[in-house]
């Protein structure tokens, strides 16, 4: 069994989050800036993604909580990319 | 890192409590992300229109707007601590900068929509109507995924000043926090969405 206790994160590590966010902000902004080639877009995306998931795991701490949560939250992103697959190949191959 | 030695008073309703949250930001996280998706589908139709369109965003005002919300969300965090360590005052303090950086959001996106408006840029307009197809659509769902997230916003800032006020009159406490713990986990959300908003609409042209 897992323990309950509520874990409390420091202030400086949300600080140390919190600067990790707004440095992949500012990659983001450089890289559309500087038009990184045909993966621009794709570039957006994964960074935005990475800071997602640091929000989810830190601010959100789901890193201190229990499993089942953990694997909903997985599970749900997981679902909305299913459906995001899934229109895209009826819209492409239709 | 330190532990509540009296989280176990509260554990089935908080536990509980916090699962149904999550479930509702599920639902949020499909509401919104029928708009991804209908973007997507639009943006891969029509390309040259968004291209063209998303020239008419600010970047700027963009990435204003997504350093104040990711320092909220920092500042939201950190009042979720300070309460676990009986620290009401700097709570109330933290959740006050946070509702500061709410209004900076909100007056940027005054400007924002104000500016579109003063150029006849919206839904239904005569300006509006001689664009594009793809261009409408552009616009449509700019003001409609930044209209539903501006909503969340001011929701987000009426449970944070709640949770202020009832931090004040003791009513949330060290040992007794669930509606403070799921008001921060909504602002998250808001950012969450935001993360996502402010490439899309703003950075990708």
């Amino acid at each position: 069994m897992k323990n309950h206790t509520h874990a409390v994160s420091t202030d400086r590590a949300n600080w140390t989050v919190l600067l990790i966010l707004l440095l992949l902000t500012t990659l983001s902004v450089l890289a559309i800036k500087l038009q990184v080639g045909a993966f621009t877009v794709a570039l957006a995306l994964l960074l935005a993604s990475v800071k997602v998931t640091i929000v989810l795991t830190y601010f959100m701490h789901l890193k201190f909580e229990q499993t089942i949560l953990r694997v909903m939250v997985g599970g749900v992103f997981l679902l909305f990319a299913i459906v995001i697959g899934i229109t895209f190949i009826d819209y492409l191959f239709r | 890192m330190s532990t509540n030695p009296h989280a176990h008073e509260n554990l089935i309703d908080s536990d509980t409590g916090k699962m149904g949250m999550w479930l509702f930001l599920f639902t949020e996280l499909f509401l919104f992300g029928g708009l991804f998706l209908v973007y997507a589908v639009m943006r891969t139709k029509y390309a040259a229109d968004f291209h063209h369109a998303a020239l008419e965003l600010n970047a700027f005002v963009g990435a204003t707007n997504t350093v104040a919300l990711l320092f909220s969300s920092m500042t939201v965090a950190m009042s979720l601590t300070a309460i676990q360590q009986q620290k009401s005052g700097k709570a109330i303090g933290l959740i006050f900068i946070t509702l500061l950086l709410a209004g900076v959001f909100m007056v940027n996106k005054y400007f924002e929509w104000g500016h579109k408006f003063s150029l006849h840029l919206y839904p239904g307009s005569d300006v509006m109507k001689t664009l594009p197809h793809g261009e409408i659509v552009f616009f449509g769902l700019y003001f409609m995924m930044t209209g539903l997230h501006a909503v969340h916003v001011l929701i987000g800032g009426i449970l944070l000043t709640l949770v202020m006020f009832k931090i004040g009159s003791g009513k949330i406490r060290h040992d007794h926090f669930l509606m403070h713990e799921n008001s921060a986990l909504y602002w998250h959300l808001v950012d969450l969405i935001w993360i996502f908003i402010f490439p899309l609409l703003y950075l990708i042209t």
